[in-house]
């Protein structure tokens, strides 16, 4: 198929992380997949997590975080054709197209540009959904919105979004946590009033609030969005951590450590870090999924971020009301919504049962 | 305990300082007087306009003030020594009042005539002023605010807590069987499902197509008859949540060792689950349930907005739709005040319910 213009060729595609949005999505894959990796390798975690990945649900749930994570990857290696300057293309054409879009383009045979029709269709229509006389140009298995743009496209760029809505403030309030919870823990006194002063008055404001307050009053774009979800979110694990370490603190090896003059980072490092890992791992993956729901609440708030579920939720919600019904944008931007929460809380909990010690004495 | 419960509030006092001057930084200090005025009057005023508005809000000098703190900084004849475009661009730039420091005053005056200064004491004895959406006095609208929400709210606090204890304690006693596992996997289904949602498909299934509910509005005088449908969703969506909450920590009690003796000296399953299980589990769920008393005044921002429910939840939906900073900043300011007083309270209230906890 000749989805690039035939009379023009590019000139040298080259790989380029076109915003820093992307090279973090490519971070936090690799994070994740070294994670994994970490852990079924590890002489104490592998046999445990096996056995929590007995079964169907959790290697189904797997799976279907591994596809999302992958889509989102495709969605974030992008390049540009380098056209020459005189040559007779769209102007989307010269944009950074991202390996995802590509794949796309060759899937159905057109640039994903041009695979768009003029207002919206049925899933597996043949005609235009208002008026049945108008032929469509090219097969939707989704439908197409409003706007003719077709509605698995749309869901599938949502992928990277969500996994990115997720992820980020994930990275950004996973040390700010651990640097605060454990410190407070472990030293106590001033320094601990001083971080529980700390996070109780920023907890005193709703989040929700004190999140739609950052965002109308700083410029709403995903770098914003992400900072004021990832300031906002940390207290709860930060408040978790710091109650275990003052458990740990009291007991014997820690205190032997001590007398045995061990310096104070190495017992943090090599005595408290590992048995904070289940408390830190769990409360990631659902703080992971409730970022991703909390997105979508922003979207319809009106803090919506481009090429987001929330937002193609939030849009739908006037088409539900019309009649005929136009009922697929909703139902598959939810769809995947749910999917990709689904499968990390299947994750999450698989993973819980293995490691934690709570969830498995009996 | 009288000591205990003095010492608690007082320690709320730095918490709710500290939560103003958070507010201050996120709602006033990041955006300028300018823009705050633009807001308050219209996105196309007159400079004339803004100016005026700003020195009627204590936003900046007046005019002889100004005129002073040029005199201080060029000297008592700048008018003759010093070109007037410098001066015209010196004065815009200086005259908003300060927002912590303003080194223009003596004395206390340095700390007091400051926007914060005035934002705090204002805030403090709970004068909100009027919105800048629709000119109406804040306290008004939050009072007139606080029926509907709390009408939407605490029966789906009350019916889904019931719920969802009565649940997990099912769970809890029947760990380890298909019963434990089928709650379990409808409680992530559950939680995996967007909150609105639930509003959409169940508002598109029963107010749409059956027309069993109205689909939205409100009237004083026939309140059961529109809360019933946000009722229903509001109780189907949290109770998934709460369950998996509560069965975690009712697995975590029933394998105690009461529990086996009670078990051992032959009590039936009843007694053991309401006598001996619900009061031990009793902390994290007392905890759990103060807690969510501030958002229960505060509305439900999502079902007030899709059921036409003029609550507090609506009022601040609008307040962010249209900018209105005086409503938003008092509506958050008043649910923090909210939860410091919770946080009190549950603090308070765990030597109630338990005489373990012995307080020095």
């Amino acid at each position: 198929m000749n989805f690039i213009l035939s009379n023009v060729t590019p000139t040298e595609p080259f790989l380029e992380a076109h915003e820093w949005e992307n090279i973090a999505v490519v971070i936090t894959a690799a994070v994740f997949i070294y994670l994994l990796y970490f852990l079924k390798t590890h002489k104490f975690w592998g046999p445990r997590l096996s056995q929590g990945f007995k079964g169907f649900i959790p290697k189904l749930g797997l799976g279907l975080a591994l596809f999302f994570i992958t889509i989102a990857l495709m969605d974030s290696f992008s390049w540009k054709d380098d056209y020459p300057k005189d040559a007779q293309v769209e102007p989307a054409a010269r944009e950074p197209r991202t390996l995802f879009d590509r794949s796309f383009s060759k899937i159905v045979g057109v640039p994903e540009y041009k695979f768009v029709e003029s207002t919206s269709a049925a899933p597996f229509g043949k005609t235009e959904f208002l008026d049945e006389t108008k032929e469509l140009k090219y097969n939707h298995i989704f439908g197409t919105n409003a706007g003719g743009q077709d509605t698995f496209y749309l869901v599938m760029k949502g992928v990277r979004t969500a996994v990115f809505i997720g992820a980020i403030p994930l990275l950004i309030m996973l040390p700010i946590a651990i640097l605060l919870g454990v410190s407070a823990g472990y030293f106590g006194g001033k320094l601990d009033d001083l971080v529980v002063y700390i996070y109780t008055t920023i907890h005193s404001i709703p989040t929700l609030l004190l999140l739609l307050a950052i965002v109308t009053t700083f410029e709403i774009n995903l770098k914003n969005v992400c900072i004021a979800l990832g300031v906002t979110s940390w207290i709860g694990l930060c408040r978790l951590i710091r109650g275990e370490t003052m458990k740990l603190r009291e007991l014997e090896y820690i205190q032997a450590a001590k007398c045995l003059g061990v310096p104070t980072w190495k017992i943090v490092q090599k005595h408290i870090l590992p048995n904070l890992t289940h408390i830190i791992l769990i409360t990631c993956i659902l703080t992971f999924t409730a970022l991703v729901l909390m997105e979508s609440i922003l979207a319809y708030l009106g803090v919506g971020l481009k090429s987001s579920w929330g937002k193609m939720i939030a849009n739908a919600k006037s088409e539900i009301a019309q009649d005929p019904v136009i009922w697929w944008n909703l139902v598959f931007a939810s769809l995947f919504l749910f999917l990709l929460v689904l499968s990390v809380n299947i994750v999450g909990d698989a993973i819980r049962n293995a490691i934690d010690p709570k969830a498995t004495q009996e | 305990m009288l000591a205990y419960t003095i010492r608690r509030i007082l320690l709320g006092v730095p918490t709710v300082l500290g939560t103003l001057l958070l507010l201050f930084v996120v709602f006033f200090a990041a955006s300028s007087p300018d823009q705050i005025a633009r807001n308050a009057l219209t996105e196309k005023a007159k400079p004339e306009d803004i100016k005026l508005w700003k020195q009627n809000n204590n936003y900046s000098f007046s005019d002889e003030k100004i005129e002073e703190i040029t005199k201080k900084e060029f000297g008592d004849d700048y008018k003759e020594k010093v070109d007037a475009k410098e001066i015209a661009k010196w004065q815009k730039e200086n005259m908003d009042i300060p927002n912590f420091w303003n080194s223009h005053e003596n004395g206390w005056n340095v700390v007091t005539k400051t926007t914060f200064y005035q934002f705090m004491s204002k805030m403090l004895v709970f004068d909100f002023g009027i919105s800048t959406y629709d000119k109406e006095d804040i306290w008004v609208k939050i009072s007139n605010g606080v029926i509907p929400s709390l009408a939407v709210t605490v029966p789906i606090f009350i019916v889904g807590l019931i719920i969802s204890v009565f649940i997990s304690m099912l769970a809890a006693m029947f760990r380890r069987t298909y019963i434990d596992t089928s709650v379990v996997t409808a409680c992530i289904v559950g939680m995996s499902i967007v909150y609105f949602l639930y509003i959409i498909g169940i508002q598109f299934v029963m107010a749409k197509t059956l027309k069993w509910y109205p689909i939205s509005g409100w009237s004083d005088n026939h309140m059961i008859y529109f809360i019933t449908l946000p009722f229903i969703i509001g109780t189907i969506a949290t109770v998934g949540e709460s369950t998996r909450f509560y069965r975690t920590i009712m697995i975590n009690e029933i394998n105690s060792d009461y529990i086996r003796t009670a078990r051992a000296k032959g009590l039936g399953d009843i007694p053991i689950l309401t006598r001996h299980l619900l009061r031990n589990a009793m902390i994290p769920i007392l905890t759990r349930v103060i807690l969510s008393l501030p958002f229960l005044v505060m509305g439900s921002l999502l079902l007030e907005s899709f059921f036409g429910i003029p609550g507090l939840g609506r009022m601040t939906v609008d307040a962010i739709t249209y900018k209105d900073l005086p409503t938003l900043s008092s509506v958050t300011y008043l649910s923090s005040i909210i939860y410091v007083i919770a946080n009190i309270v549950s603090d308070i209230s765990y030597t109630v319910v338990d005489p373990r906890i012995r307080l020095n």
